[in-house]
């Protein structure tokens, strides 16, 4: 009706009726207020994640700039943060993430096949999906103590091997090193890793599969055109998430190595109670600054994946 | 159907695509047969990869276990400093909860009903705490806050609100999106309830499993949450643990066990609880995609 200048007028010739103001100047104002007041509603939550992750964030990000005596710009702490020791702890972060990820991924993947082609209502694919449940929910404190009791110097485990002739620490493996931590991250990467990969699987459709063997497909021909593409995006994405999980851990390789293993996260816990070098105190929030670019990268490429694999996977 | 496949092939999607449009065809054209048994072949492997899995994730429990021994269980109780950790812990933990219930609960179901075009926003935000590691967070905090709550532990309470954002979020949204949030509230409102009544009486019942679920997810957060109260030098449950290492290595690992017993506990009556009610609604709950702590956060 607003669009309509003879109808309005019409209308507005009618007692008590008053036309739409739409294309008045005033309109779009009003409709800025009204939105502004819709927008209301979410202000408590905005304000308490402004405050609460963006100021932080923000904080480590300008802070890794600057200087921590005089406050002036400075690329020193980048400096230090990608050189040396430092260097060392990023490397080092990658390599126990990427091999968290890419081993546990695909004993995950073989293990929720497992469970996906298991009779619907068996007792073992229930069990296998609560225990995945439970056991992805086991990190940080707890696990570095299992994986102490269990395969550290004094551990069952240890004394196990140690029985049957195997002493594990003879050679260079430590509970308190890459190696043990590695072995300590797949306990709940694994089982995160089966959580995720088993929706994917399921999304699979069973008919695709007698298609593909209608039209003369053996296995192999079939995982490798049809149920391989499908799931690559899928498969991938979930690769990323455990890459993630594992680069931002702290809480486990702490426990375990009283910060003995230069990681990332816990180089950068060293410079909130540890010795910290003069002049060198806001490394650690150049180190922040680097750990977020990477998660942040691999969260957008997760989500790029993501989307595709929805494709097929609805 | 060779005509078919080229279209595919040239919409691009290849190999999938053709089987698809074949499967379309095939059902259309050809009289349905007896459907194919898939699992022809013993399930052998599938046991071997199942029952090894197994062992490798029940050997650890059973090792810590025997480290621990039987006595030390209930001795942790008696450990200095357990009781005032714990009671830190669990004061924190009941702070956060509420916290969060009473922030992320309306803010969603706001959104929903509001402004269903910031749902997406809404979850990129709450991906947020993912991307930003606990780690990274205590530094930005602890560089910010002014000097008084700095040495409150309370402060604590207040970030962990934010770890909790991402679960609490998905509860809720699942929970949301089970009932039909529209016609309750147009019912609601029809009847005379204003906002608030409407949000008490009508939608808070409805969100009770999505609520409880929330709840369960930060409780079980916030007691293991290790990162951020170690950097803060607060002796929260997980804190006290790791120092206690230092007098007794069996006292700690007893109490590990005890914290991953108790988390336990609480994952299955959330999921018993879940699926009672979904199976009473119709709906259905996956919750342990939802329930994945992020270790970081530990």
């Amino acid at each position: 009706m607003a669009d309509n200048p003879a109808g309005s007028t019409a209308v507005a010739a009618a007692p008590g009726i008053r036309p739409d103001p739409g294309g008045r100047p005033g309109g779009r104002l009003r409709s800025a207020a009204r939105a502004a007041r819709r927008l209301a509603g979410v202000v408590p939550f905005t304000a308490y994640v402004l405050a609460g992750l963006l100021v932080p964030t923000v904080a480590v990000a300008v802070g890794a700039f600057q200087n921590s005596a005089t406050g002036q710009f400075t690329l020193s702490n980048i400096q230090v943060a990608t050189h040396g020791i430092y260097l060392q702890g990023f490397r080092q972060s990658i390599e126990l993430s990427l091999l968290s990820a890419l081993i546990p991924g695909v004993v995950g993947l073989l293990i929720a096949y497992a469970i996906h082609t298991a009779r619907r209502a068996s007792v073992l694919r229930r069990v296998a999906i609560t225990a995945s449940g439970v056991f992805a929910n086991f990190g940080g404190v707890p696990l570095a103590f299992l994986f102490i009791a269990s395969l550290g110097t004094t551990g069952i485990v240890t004394g196990w091997l140690k029985a049957l002739g195997f002493d594990i620490y003879a050679g260079s493996f430590s509970l308190f090193t890459f190696t043990g931590v590695l072995v300590a991250y797949m306990y709940f990467q694994i089982p995160l890793m089966v959580l995720v990969i088993l929706p994917a699987l399921e999304g699979l459709r069973p008919t695709w599969r007698e298609a593909a063997q209608n039209m003369g497909a053996g296995t192999w021909q079939y995982w490798r055109y049809v149920g391989g593409p499908v799931l690559a995006p899928a498969f991938l994405g979930c690769l990323l998430l455990l890459f993630g999980s594992a680069f931002a851990a702290y809480a486990t390789a702490n426990a375990m190595t009283a910060g003995a293993l230069a990681l990332t996260p816990i180089q950068i816990g060293t410079f909130l109670n540890g010795n910290v070098l003069a002049g060198q105190e806001n490394v650690g929030k150049a180190l922040g600054l680097g750990m977020v670019i990477i998660i942040g990268v691999v969260m957008i490429i997760y989500s790029m994946l993501q989307r595709r694999a929805a494709r097929w996977l609805q | 159907m060779a005509g078919a496949g080229d279209d595919a092939s040239r919409r691009g999607g290849g190999a999938v695509t053709a089987v698809a449009e074949a499967e379309q065809a095939g059902r259309s054209s050809a009289p349905p047969g007896p459907s194919r048994r898939r699992r022809a072949r013993p399930p052998v492997w599938r046991w071997i990869i199942l029952v090894v899995a197994g062992l490798y994730f029940v050997i650890p429990l059973y090792a810590a276990l025997r480290f621990a021994g039987l006595k030390a269980f209930p001795s942790v109780l008696h450990q200095a400093g357990f009781t005032d950790a714990l009671i830190l812990s669990v004061r924190l933990a009941l702070i956060t909860t509420v916290l969060t219930i009473v922030l992320m609960v309306p803010t969603v179901v706001y959104v929903h009903l509001r402004l269903p075009r910031l749902r997406r926003i809404l979850e990129a935000v709450t991906i947020l705490p993912i991307v930003i590691p606990p780690v990274v967070l205590i530094v930005g905090v602890l560089a910010v806050t002014p000097g008084n709550l700095k040495s409150s532990p309370n402060l604590l309470a207040l970030e962990y609100v934010i770890l909790a954002m991402p679960f609490a979020y998905r509860s809720i949204d699942a929970g949301l999106r089970a009932v039909d949030l529209k016609t309750l509230v147009e019912a609601s409102s029809s009847l005379g309830a204003g906002w608030p009544s409407t949000l008490w009486r009508v939608l808070l019942p409805n969100l009770r499993t999505a609520m409880l679920s929330a709840t369960v997810l930060t409780v079980a957060l916030v007691l293991g949450e290790y990162t951020m109260a170690s950097l803060d030098l607060y002796q929260t449950f997980p804190v006290w643990i790791v120092n206690f290492e230092q007098s007794s290595g069996p006292v700690s690992v007893a109490a590990s066990l005890l914290a991953l017993f108790v988390t336990w506990l609480f994952l299955m009556a959330i999921t018993s609880l879940g699926s009672r009610r979904a199976s009473r609604t119709g709906g259905s709950l996956t919750l342990f995609s939802v329930t994945r702590r992020d270790v970081g956060g530990s």
